[in-house]
């Protein structure tokens, strides 16, 4: 009956949603941002620990989301510790480009490019086929984005 | 089932020909035999569309009179003196005066036509509040309401230093009105209430509700939005003080809602929105405003959608409301029974007296998640919050999937959305 939704619904994705890594409150995390969805009712807080000099030490989430956006908070987590601010914002960037359009813009010369990273994030790409699930796949990393930049929330109507 | 529709259910022998009258008029509803998700020389699973309280399908009547009015006889009303404009006048007169009929009003100067049912209570809630309310009043709203039922009232009440007070509902979705009784107070000014819960179903007990308030001089507003839907409204017999409901949801157009008001307290509102059709004489030294209801019609009103509305309830009660209510109540038995046969089902709502909507989750599948698996298998369902996040709050979900029944919805779409869930389930383990 579900056949084609197998491009979707992947196994990482069902494994990561329903097993999230980094669910948790760090105690130590200087930094968090709630994201939104309205439409559907998911709520999700991203916590990350920053250090003096604009590293992403630890990332971390609680919240209710469906198996895309569960899933896509869990890799993103494991994805963005260890990155620089800069480069983190620039995978969101690429992330997003990933999620959006079948042939994403090549990024810039001078933005760092985690092609790793991008590899095991292209599991999340079949959202592409579903315009309302980018907003799903999205969410956490507007949160995390809304974390960086100081502020208290991200929504996905925005 | 409701004591109303009880009441005034015909006798058994009418039962078998009403019943078979039900069934048939799924045929009435063109958009009903498309099928979703078709590939090239592969169609896809014919729609089961069971999302009828966030927009009902409209029957051929429904789109034939629209279709009929455009290209027979449309014109602006009111304003005209050549033949269409009459034309289209009395037609729109016309639907004034059957949704009178169809709610038991006693006069169509008692019903406006408004664009939706949230911007009548928006209507009532601007000018009742303008008009009654002051600092430190209550108007007292349920745990139940739909998002429309709230934020008009919110904005109000932040205007006027008024506050909400929220009757609380137990963990079937029964409304406690033990509680209700204690906050009508002395500062309570009006009371405002869905009359069927787009989320649990639950039915309040509107004339109970009305009954403790008028006792303390307590004007009653009902969101019909749900209820006139589902079973035969008399605003006499609960007498509610204001009814509001949706044409889109009653099998007809959208953008269109209506506005039962008492003529006592219409004739104490001002105007909502200013406009032409709503004054008697303008100048710049001040405005005429005429009486009710063109008071609260400010410009070209929603002319085609009440021709539209006009065949859809002539469809509802040619069928007749209670006979439409047995058939849905025999739909939502079944699909609760079969539903909870699933291990890791939850029904959100399981009042006695309640509508034939279901809304559940499923331990380990999001509701979101859920739903695009079963639109793969054809099932429309709603999910979400429901515009109801406090009421969400309330059960201590974030989201659920909502199935509701519409008369034109029959055992085999209760199978397909069985069958749909039991292979999600499967799906996800």
């Amino acid at each position: 009956m579900f056949d084609d939704l197998r491009d979707l619904y992947q196994e990482v994705i069902l494994d990561h949603g329903r097993k999230p890594r980094n669910f948790r409150h760090p105690a130590g995390a200087n930094r968090e941002a709630r994201g939104d969805n309205p439409m559907c009712g998911d709520k999700l807080i991203v916590y990350l620990t920053v250090t003096d000099d604009g590293r992403i030490d630890d990332a971390a989430f609680l919240g209710k989301g469906c198996a895309i956006s569960t899933a896509s908070a869990s890799l993103m987590t494991e994805l963005v510790r260890g990155k620089t601010v800069e480069a983190a914002r620039a995978l969101f960037h690429q992330f997003h480009e990933l999620c959006t359009h079948d042939t994403p813009a090549a990024p810039s010369d001078d933005t760092p490019v985690d092609h790793d990273a991008l590899d095991r994030l292209q599991v999340l790409s079949g959202v592409r086929q579903y315009p309302v699930r980018v907003k799903c796949a999205t969410l956490p990393w507007h949160a995390m984005a809304a974390a960086l930049d100081g502020g208290p929330s991200a929504t996905t109507e925005t | 089932m409701s004591s109303a529709v009880a009441a005034i259910a015909p006798a058994p022998a009418g039962d078998n020909s009403r019943a078979a009258a039900v069934a048939a008029a799924r045929a009435c509803f063109p958009i009903l035999g498309r099928s979703v998700h078709d590939r090239p020389g592969r169609p896809g699973p014919s729609l089961v569309y069971l999302d009828s309280a966030a927009s009902a399908q409209k029957p051929q009547a429904v789109i034939d009179a629209m279709v009929g009015a455009m290209s027979g006889y449309y014109a602006n009303v009111h304003r005209g003196i050549h033949t269409l404009s009459q034309q289209s006048t009395d037609a729109y007169e016309g639907a004034r005066a059957r949704i009178a009929t169809f709610l038991n009003a006693p006069s169509p100067a008692e019903i406006v036509i408004t664009r939706s049912a949230t911007e009548a209570i928006n209507l009532v809630a601007a000018t009742f509040g303008r008009t009654f309310l002051s600092a430190g009043d209550e108007i007292v709203v349920s745990v139940m309401e739909h998002h429309a039922n709230i934020v008009p009232w919110q904005l109000i009440a932040d205007a006027e230093g008024a506050r909400l007070k929220v009757v609380p509902c137990d963990d079937r979705g029964v409304l406690d009105l033990d509680v209700y009784e204690r906050l009508l107070g002395d500062r309570t000014r009006i009371v405002a209430i869905t009359h069927c819960s787009n989320v649990t179903g639950t039915v309040i007990p509107a004339a109970e509700i009305t009954r403790l308030a008028h006792a303390r001089g307590i004007p009653v507003l009902f969101d019909g939005s749900q209820a006139a839907v589902h079973m035969p409204v008399d605003v006499q017999a609960i007498d509610a003080d204001f009814y509001a409901l949706t044409g889109h949801k009653l099998y007809g157009p959208t953008a269109i809602g209506v506005l039962y008001g008492k003529a006592e307290w219409l004739k104490r509102l001002p105007p909502y929105q200013g406009g032409g059709d709503m004054i008697a004489s303008v100048s710049f030294e001040g405005t005429e405003f005429k009486g009710p209801p063109e008071r609260f019609e400010a410009g070209t009103p929603p002319i085609l959608e009440a021709i539209g509305l006009h065949a859809a309830i002539d469809f509802v009660d040619t069928l007749g409301l209670a006979a439409i209510a047995a058939h849905e109540h025999r739909l939502l038995a079944r699909a609760t029974a079969a539903l909870q046969e699933i291990e890791g089902v939850s029904v959100i709502g399981t009042a006695p007296d309640k509508a034939a909507i279901i809304s559940f989750t499923i331990d380990g599948i999001h509701p979101h998640d859920l739903g695009m698996l079963l639109d793969r298998a054809g099932v429309a369902v709603r999910v979400g919050q429901h515009c109801a996040e406090p009421l969400l709050d309330r059960f201590g979900v974030g989201a659920t999937v909502r199935a509701s029944f519409a008369l034109y919805n029959n055992d085999d779409d209760v199978g397909r959305l069985i069958e749909a869930v039991r292979a999600a389930k499967e799906f996800f383990s």
